[in-house]
């Protein structure tokens, strides 16, 4: 039984979510290869041949799949993935993007978002905006899935020394092309991998007031995340967005400010080992989950919480 | 799932939004409402056609199908009517999948523009404005193409009584999976459903320095 796990990576930087998905891998158990897919990679996959528990590593360093598009990258997977008897992504926005079209190219289901792995053919994802779990069986001769991150503690980053074979196969369906991307710019920690995320909703009132957070996140070394509203209001950029339809995060401490907790938020952070509401109204759905509620106005108590620590 | 209140799922009213916008904008000739689902589904397709779709198919089946299986139900539609653009919602909100619209995409041969946030028709061409984990992506696809709605991409309008009344009359085709000539049979199965694991309760604090007490010396996370 050999896996394949595909690199999540800009190619400049291996993204951590790779580490997690090796774990994923880890669980299922057998043989563990990497496929790096990019232009001018050299250097991910140099990172991706270090990762722990990794026994070959296969680089595909081709302008076609510059920016991973799917119609050409999901050729090139569909291809040299026949033969492995289960095909791993992250379900980032990438992995969800192309892994669908390699599974049908291949007649077989997808398994989204796995949070657990039963068995090699059986796994657990939820269902319902998390309101409920399913393990689902597959029978499928190379099954087809994308890991949930916050469900596997990543594996170690360096340690391994897998063999690097290139990949001569460029791909190029030739029906798409990348125009250009605005990525928003942040100092601080990435959002799904942070151990401590502070999270603004609708109470914030408006952009100028995440300031708050943002003083209260560096205090902690913390991300800053929003709650759709927050987004839908325009106080902050979508790529902000916690929940269902947004980012996943398990952090070690979630706090979330005048967030009411609407199910398609708790969706995104329920997860989270220790979670602290502050909120006004004590009758905020939030308040079931949170490990620690504060009944304040968030304009005096976040400065003070900001001062004390 | 008795007695529950069913209802178009979000993504795909944003879908049929857009598809109307495109209409209303000289862009799009024709907008043809597709589902896959029960006859009880014939409702969501009328509240398609209330919003502005012309004419709407059903493909009936009473089973759990699962998104490969709906997949290539769609390809048929699609060799069917030969749409040059197929727009679907990321994902549905039930089984939280989304993959139907990429494995239409794969089977067609059409290029994807998934998660959506801004869509552009430009002759043979669309542009294709994405919402990516780090912020957006703008890519251009040769049409036909397959485009998945984000939230963002739209806010769909309510139906009127009087186009809910117009929507009855019209054309609604009904098919069965069997005349399209698809296979439906899947290798996945569901072994169980379970609640998630409860959270046990909380507290309250009555003020912030018991907070930041309790979070350095009861959990010590800070």
């Amino acid at each position: 039984m050999t896996i394949l796990v595909i690199a999540e990576h800009n190619n400049a930087e291996l993204n951590a979510a790779t580490l997690n998905t090796v774990a994923a891998a880890q669980a299922i158990g057998g043989d563990i290869e990497v496929l790096v897919a990019g232009a001018g990679c050299g250097a991910v996959a140099e990172a991706a041949a270090k990762i722990a528990g990794v026994s070959k590593e296969l680089v595909a360093d081709n302008a076609a799949y510059a920016n991973l598009l799917p119609e050409n990258v999901s050729l090139l997977i569909a291809e040299i993935g026949k033969g492995y008897s289960h095909i791993l992504a992250p379900a980032s926005t990438n992995g969800k993007n192309y892994l669908p079209r390699v599974a049908a190219l291949l007649d077989v289901d997808q398994i989204s978002e796995i949070i657990s792995v039963e068995s090699p053919d059986t796994f657990k994802r939820p269902i319902y905006a998390g309101n409920a779990i399913a393990t689902v069986k597959s029978d499928a001769a190379v099954k087809v899935i994308t890991v949930r991150a916050t469900g596997f503690d990543a594996v170690a980053a360096e340690g391994g020394s897998a063999a690097i074979e290139a990949v001569a196969s460029a791909q190029d369906a030739g029906i798409s092309a990348f125009v250009g991307e605005e990525l928003a710019k942040s100092d601080r920690p990435e959002l799904a991998g942070a151990k401590i995320v502070v999270s603004g909703g609708r109470g914030m009132q408006n952009g100028d007031n995440f300031q708050l957070l943002y003083s209260l996140a560096d205090k902690l070394g913390a991300a800053v995340g929003a709650s759709r509203a927050a987004v839908d209001a325009g106080f902050v950029p979508n790529d902000m967005q916690v929940g269902q339809t947004g980012k996943i995060v398990a952090p070690q401490l979630y706090i979330a400010v005048g967030i009411s907790g609407a199910i398609q938020h708790l969706a995104g952070m329920k997860d989270s080992k220790v979670i602290v509401a502050i909120n006004k109204d004590e009758e905020a759905p939030i308040f079931q989950v949170a490990d620690y509620g504060l009944v304040a106005d968030l304009f005096e108590a976040v400065p003070e919480l900001t001062g004390k620590l | 799932l008795a007695n529950v209140k069913m209802s178009m799922n979000p993504f795909c009213e944003i879908a049929v939004e857009e598809a109307v916008r495109l209409k209303e904008k000289g862009v799009a000739t024709e907008i043809v409402a597709v589902t896959v689902g029960p006859t009880a589904a014939q409702e969501q397709l009328r509240t398609a056609l209330a919003l502005g779709a012309d004419r709407a198919v059903l493909i009936e089946s009473n089973d759990e199908l699962n998104s490969l299986a709906i997949a290539k139900l769609l390809k048929a539609v699609v060799d069917k009517e030969q749409p040059q653009l197929v727009i679907l919602g990321k994902q549905a909100i039930d089984s939280d999948n989304n993959q139907t619209g990429q494995m239409l995409a794969a089977l067609s041969g059409y290029a994807q523009g998934t998660f959506a946030s801004e869509v552009t028709v430009e002759g043979d061409r669309v542009k294709v404005t994405r919402e990516i984990d780090g912020g957006l992506q703008t890519v251009d696809l040769k049409l036909p193409a397959i485009v998945t709605t984000d939230l963002r991409l739209n806010e769909p309008r309510y139906a009127s009584l009087p186009n809910i009344m117009k929507a009855k009359k019209k054309p609604l085709e009904t098919l069965k999976p069997e005349e399209l000539g698809v296979s439906t049979a899947s290798t996945l199965s569901t072994v169980k459903v379970e609640a998630p694991a409860a959270r046990s309760a909380g507290i309250k604090v009555k003020t912030v320095d018991e907070l930041v007490d309790k979070l350095k010396n009861e959990a010590k996370v800070i």
